[in-house]
């Protein structure tokens, strides 16, 4: 699949009309170019979207095209944490906490309809968080129930071309528009 | 069994043990699964597993949805065995409402089911090399693995969760390619299953790994309501296929696994060969689905009688118990389900105390946990 299929989100390279000096946009696209293409996850699955990324690190898909091939099992050593699977209230202090031991910049990818909103445990229960967005800010959302591999790729696109806006003159905090 | 209470873990900590926190992010624990543990040097004391970490209220949402509306939960319950989970709940409502479904419903049923386990202990095979340090493991029954998930997907239009299976038969027909891939498939996978003797069974650190640890005797895995490949590779046998059949399983000869060491080694040994006969199974009914009808008209709004209803179905992972109260409504009063996993967890101390702590990943691995299912 061609980069320009994927310019159905114009709103992102809007971001990158920063108007700096040609020095410093030029570190940046080296840094980012550099960043976006090694985006190390971190091995964090709670149920059934977690059996999909699995398989999108296996052959048939094959993660590591995009260098997201090194699963780390520590947040000191992960760019970006997937929250794949339902996040329930007894777990969201701990995400929260893995979020908070990560090094910046960090990325969250939300994978699957629980993730995203709470998914079909939105409804008559007591114990989902409806939506992981409650508890850390979430870049990209990846829908699905559990989503294909290919669509958790597609996400993987969509965030390194948000990596790809990333200035060093300002750098972008994930917390600032966060409520 | 020694009784263990927190509060014993906390005095034991004045002796000068260590007590190690394992999870709830922990990549060796497939999920969210917490153990305390209390070490002596190396050597572990307790184990105490923690649950609740994926507790989704799942029971507690039953009681406000209709059958037909349940069985989509009860996929995201042991999501490698989805089409069993259908299963279970399905039989339920046929029994409780008196419908008797058409045969070849019940030879779909059958092969799904068996595809399904295939799959499941593809994925154990993978995630169980991989724990123990082999990770080529894990690309290889990955790569087994898609096969059937494109066999799924062409006829369900899904790979993991299907909610195929409904009360009163199947959701939709099975595609026409269905019958030719399945063969293509058992035959690509007979050459493909002895490439994973090859690699792991033979290996010498695998085998010192597992030969001898965490050993457990038949009346234990007894009375610990252990099922599934655990308790048949304590020589218990416990095969609901066999002793109340369900669906085809009585038109079909297989041989029900059984391993007498009760030890790692017999609980991988017991899956490995279940796979093998998980094919014939389907060998014997891939070419003799009856012609007919896929579903049998049910009642738009599905009611069960008043009364207690159970049902029991063999998941990749051992017993599925379902059990129902119902009040003559469309939605259940009381729904429970005795899951698999949640018995064989709580044999982890068992097993794992005594042992040093770099087996207890092992163990852990053989037990094939599936943590949505334990907590629900």
């Amino acid at each position: 699949m061609k980069y320009e299929d994927f310019q159905d989100n114009d709103t992102l390279e809007i971001f990158k009309q920063s108007g700096g000096n040609i020095l410093m946009t030029t570190i940046d696209d080296i840094v980012n170019w550099g960043r976006s293409n090694s985006i190390w996850p971190l091995t964090f699955a709670t149920s059934c979207c977690g059996i999909e990324m699995m398989a999108a690190g296996a052959p048939r898909h094959d993660f590591s095209r995009f260098g997201m091939e090194v699963y780390r099992a520590t947040p000191r050593q992960a760019d970006v944490i997937v929250v794949a699977g339902t996040i329930v209230h007894k777990m969201a202090p701990v995400l929260k906490r893995l979020y908070d031991q990560m090094a910046d910049p960090k990325y969250v990818i939300a994978m699957g309809a629980c993730a995203c909103s709470g998914g079909p445990f939105y409804y008559n229960t007591y114990s989902v968080v409806r939506g992981v967005d409650h508890v850390i800010p979430v870049d990209v959302y990846v829908p699905g129930c559990p989503p294909r591999p290919e669509a958790l790729l597609y996400g993987v696109l969509q965030l390194q071309r948000k990596m790809k806006t990333d200035t060093m003159r300002s750098p972008r905090d994930p917390m600032e528009n966060y409520i | 069994m020694q009784e263990v209470e927190l509060q014993d873990i906390l005095t034991a900590r004045e002796d000068g043990d260590y007590i190690i926190n394992i999870g709830p992010q922990h990549p060796s624990t497939h999920g969210v699964l917490r153990f305390v543990v209390s070490l002596k040097g190396e050597m572990l004391e307790y184990v105490i597993p923690h649950c609740g970490y994926i507790h989704r209220g799942i029971e507690k949402m039953c009681e406000r949805l209709t059958y037909p509306q349940i069985i989509h939960l009860t996929d995201r319950m042991d999501y490698l065995s989805a089409h069993m989970n259908n299963e279970a709940v399905s039989l339920l409502v046929e029994k409780a409402t008196g419908v008797e479904v058409p045969e070849r419903v019940k030879y779909i049923r059958t092969i799904l089911s068996e595809l399904q386990r295939i799959q499941s202990h593809q994925l154990w095979w993978a995630a169980f090399g991989m724990d123990m340090g082999g990770l080529t493991c894990f690309f290889y029954g990955l790569r087994d693995r898609e096969k059937i998930l494109d066999i799924f997907e062409e006829s369900f239009g899904s790979r993991l969760l299907h909610s195929y299976i409904c009360p009163g038969g199947v959701m939709n027909d099975i595609h026409p390619n269905f019958q030719k891939r399945t063969k293509e498939f058992i035959k690509y996978f007979r050459k493909k299953l002895p490439e994973y003797d090859e690699l792991l069974t033979g290996n010498i650190i695998f085998e010192m790994r597992t030969k001898g640890m965490g050993v457990l005797s038949k009346g234990e895995a007894i009375s610990y309501g252990l099922t599934g490949p655990p308790g048949r590779a304590s020589n218990f046998a416990c095969d609901i296929r066999k002793l109340y059949p369900y669906s085809a399983y009585d038109k079909v000869e297989f041989k029900e696994i059984l391993y007498t060491e009760g030890d790692t080694w017999a609980r991988y040994k017991v899956r490995m060969a279940e796979m093998w006969e998980s094919m014939k199974i389907i060998e014997q009914l891939i070419d003799n689905i009856p012609e007919g009808d896929f579903t049998i008209k049910m009642k738009p709004v599905i009611r069960l009688p008043e009364g207690e209803y159970s049902q029991r179905v063999e998941t990749a992972r051992g017993e599925l118990g379902v059990y129902v109260v119902s009040k003559g409504e469309k939605t259940p009063y009381r729904m429970h389900f005795r899951t698999p996993n949640f018995s064989n967890l709580f044999v982890m101390n068992r097993l794992a105390a005594g042992n040093k702590i770099a087996d207890l990943i092992a163990i852990s691995g053989s037990l094939d946990l599936v943590i949505p299912d334990i907590d629900r």
